[in-house]
């Protein structure tokens, strides 16, 4: 049982619209070195966050604080290039459970289902939808249903539909992860594991 | 209906096909380094489990490590003792540990095939995404993230979708002094780099037939860059000159069997892709990235382009920005701070020889700072025994020891802020090669003229 259960979430959303962010800027490489999954949250885009001397980057979205909440909106082709889980743990540590995109990169998609954070694929104009939404009105509240599979404009009565596999979704909703199913079929595993292919 | 080479390799492996859900798929052989481990052991302490097949998982530490005394302990805490918990943990569970100075150190995705466990049909996976280096061989490599280390430590499988199949074909020739590293940058500059995303590649075409092992690993290490999940290369005699004989290569009537299995490894005529592509050879000119990703890229003799429609303008500009470049600019001429030569990109033993044919006999400028980090032990050893390193020495080039270095700069290898780097590794990321550094991608034979003139050079204008 590795994360908290998924079932609905409501909350307002912060928004970074900006187009093919890659894990290098959600987590820089020298914040990598740790042996334990801890405090990441706080190197959550560092470099974009905070200036060389460590003072804030006032125009970043994280740092304004009229932006909050546990849904991260991005620009598309979110999470591109390595496949460091750190990027996720960075973005589960802050807070966020649920990171909405018109467009992921793979590694970092199955990243997230594995640790419990909700990655929604949405389409481009729904996607400007929410941003628009974010701008007139930061505290705006967007609900997800993962039973319905479905992400909510509460003050618009906006919804699209979004795509998750039966198996990740059962997964999400009752905070299992692979390893408690794969560790169920070892001797499956090992008769595999005997065949030879040549 | 006919199956491709992927098809072949990824359903020979899947153990048991979960409804509306992934495949559960068998790994042959698992790579794992200091950096993204750890957190797997710890994992599967929480859980009391033990490795499942520790004989398949082989670790080096490469990410973190120094380029420079690697015989004295490693000064910063962190990276230290990173690489002391990869130790611990691998003689915890029995794993294969090749940590500094063993020689059988270097970069995963190096050592993974110079010692021949990378071998056609095989599933590799690491926790690092270019281990789609690996398919240059035939096997479907690719990379995971920690909780799916933590998976094949445990259960020696991974749960995964089976992605969209994909084949790339380049046929005609390449032009003279046009190297892998080109190739494979223009195909993503048309692709762009999301433009596989959901794709397993194949390349084919006789570019890839006349290709060297070494490049075809440059071109799959770079299958990551246009978003795909791996790319691959049907196993032909090149392949298997290149694994005979290699420490844990099958031998003799292994080897027999072997060579009649990998022999089956390509797509039928019938098999059916999802996308395919058709590039001309003979059009591919060196090239070089002017923007903050891989897909930036334009042939080294033209300028910056305009945003492309299907681009973000405001994406683009960040981007042009950063760089401090402009639309319109041209590359050749720009100067140049750094040059890198090194990864698992550009780390091998052929792009030494590459670097080392173009510098012969002329000198360093001085106004560059070149970095040259072999990939592995073995590679430098090459570098050494072929009397590259001579060549390098008397053009005024030092050698570093091996290590993935300013490839990501977690070790102290870093790219100044604002300097510009032209360098042979696979991302140009904001940052990348150090905070505020600015890197241009390019091919080995661009870096060595670079590194020659001190400003972006075309290498066909010197040779
Ligand atoms: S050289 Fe760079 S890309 Fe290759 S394994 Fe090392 S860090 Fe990753």
């Amino acid at each position: 049982m590795a994360y908290d259960k998924f079932k609905i979430l409501n909350s307002s959303a912060v928004p970074l619209n900006i187009d093919n962010v890659d894990t290098d800027q959600i987590i820089p490489a020298r914040f990598l070195k740790a042996t334990e999954r801890k405090g990441f949250g706080d190197n959550l885009f560092r470099d974009w966050r905070y200036n060389s001397d460590d003072s804030k980057v006032e125009s970043f979205p994280l740092n304004n604080s009229i932006y909050k909440g546990k849904i991260l909106v991005a620009g598309k082709n979110f999470g591109c290039g390595s496949s460091r889980e750190h990027a996720v743990w960075a973005i589960y540590d802050y807070g966020f459970r649920a990171v909405v995109s018109s467009f992921f990169a793979d590694i970092f998609k199955n990243n997230c289902l594995n640790i419990g954070v909700l990655p929604i694929q949405v389409s481009d104009s729904f996607l400007e939808e929410i941003f628009l939404e974010i701008e007139r009105d930061s505290t705006s509240t967007f609900e997800i249903d993962l039973e319905d599979q479905e992400f909510r404009v509460l003050s618009s009565n906006k919804n699209e539909k979004f795509n998750i596999s039966a198996y990740k979704k059962s997964n999400m909703s009752n905070g299992f992860d692979d390893i408690d199913y794969l560790i169920n079929k070892k001797d499956k595993i090992s008769a595999f594991s005997n065949k030879t292919r040549y | 209906m006919g199956k491709t080479l992927f098809d072949k390799v990824w359903d020979s492996h899947v153990i048991e096909k979960i409804d509306d859900g992934p495949d559960v798929l068998f790994i042959d052989k698992h790579f794992i380094h200091e950096v993204t481990s750890p957190v797997a052991f710890v994992g599967l302490k929480n859980r009391n489990l033990k490795v499942m097949y520790p004989e398949r998982t082989f670790a080096t530490a490469d990410h973190n490590t120094p380029t420079t005394n690697q015989h004295l302990p490693i000064k910063d805490r962190l990276s230290a003792l990173q690489v002391k918990t990869l130790e611990k943990n691998c003689n915890e569970h029995g794993i294969n540990f090749w940590g500094l100075g063993h020689k059988k150190n270097g970069i995963v995705h190096v050592i993974g095939p110079e010692n021949g466990i990378t071998q056609p049909g095989l599933t590799i996976v690491c926790g690092d995404s270019h281990t789609s280096t690996h398919g240059a061989f035939g096997a479907i490599a690719f990379g995971i993230g920690t909780s799916e280390v933590e998976m094949v430590l445990a259960c020696q499988t991974i749960m995964q979708q089976k992605p969209m199949k994909m084949r790339i074909n380049v046929n005609g020739e390449l032009s003279p002094n046009v190297t892998p590293k080109d190739v494979a940058i223009y195909i993503i500059s048309k692709l762009s780099s999301s433009g596989a995303t959901g794709y397993f590649v194949e390349y084919a075409g006789s570019v890839f037939e006349n290709m060297s092992m070494e490049g075809r690993m440059t071109v799959c290490n770079l299958s990551i860059e246009m978003g795909a999940r791996g790319g691959m290369i049907a196993p032909d005699e090149k392949t298997l000159e290149y694994i005979k004989g290699r420490e844990y290569a099958p031998k003799n009537s292994e080897w027999d069997k072997a060579i009649k299995y990998w022999s089956t490894l390509k797509t039928d005529e019938d098999g059916i892709f999802d996308k395919e592509y058709n590039f001309n050879g003979e059009e591919i000119e060196p090239m070089i990235t002017y923007g903050t990703n891989p897909g930036m890229a334009i042939p080294i003799s033209k300028s910056i382009p305009k945003a492309k429609k299907s681009e973000s303008k405001s994406s683009y500009q960040k981007a042009l920005d950063y760089m401090e470049f402009n639309e319109g600019d041209k590359m050749i001429g720009k100067k140049i701070d750094y040059v890198f030569l090194g990864s698992c990109t550009n780390g091998r033993i052929e792009d030494f020889r590459t670097f080392a044919s173009l510098i012969k006999g002329r000198k360093k400028s001085n106004s560059v700072n070149a970095w040259l980090v072999p990939g592995s032990h073995k590679v430098l050893k090459s570098i050494r025994d072929e009397g590259i390193l001579d060549i390098l020495t008397q053009s005024g080039f030092k050698l570093r020891e091996p290590g993935c270095s300013a490839c990501l700069a977690m070790n102290d290898d870093k790219i100044p802020k604002g300097k510009y780097a032209v360098s042979t590794t696979n991302r140009n990321f904001e940052g990348r090669q150090g905070p505020g550094a600015r890197t241009l991608l390019a091919s080995p034979l661009v870096a060595a003229a670079t590194a020659i003139t001190g400003q972006i050079t075309d290498p066909r204008d010197i040779i």
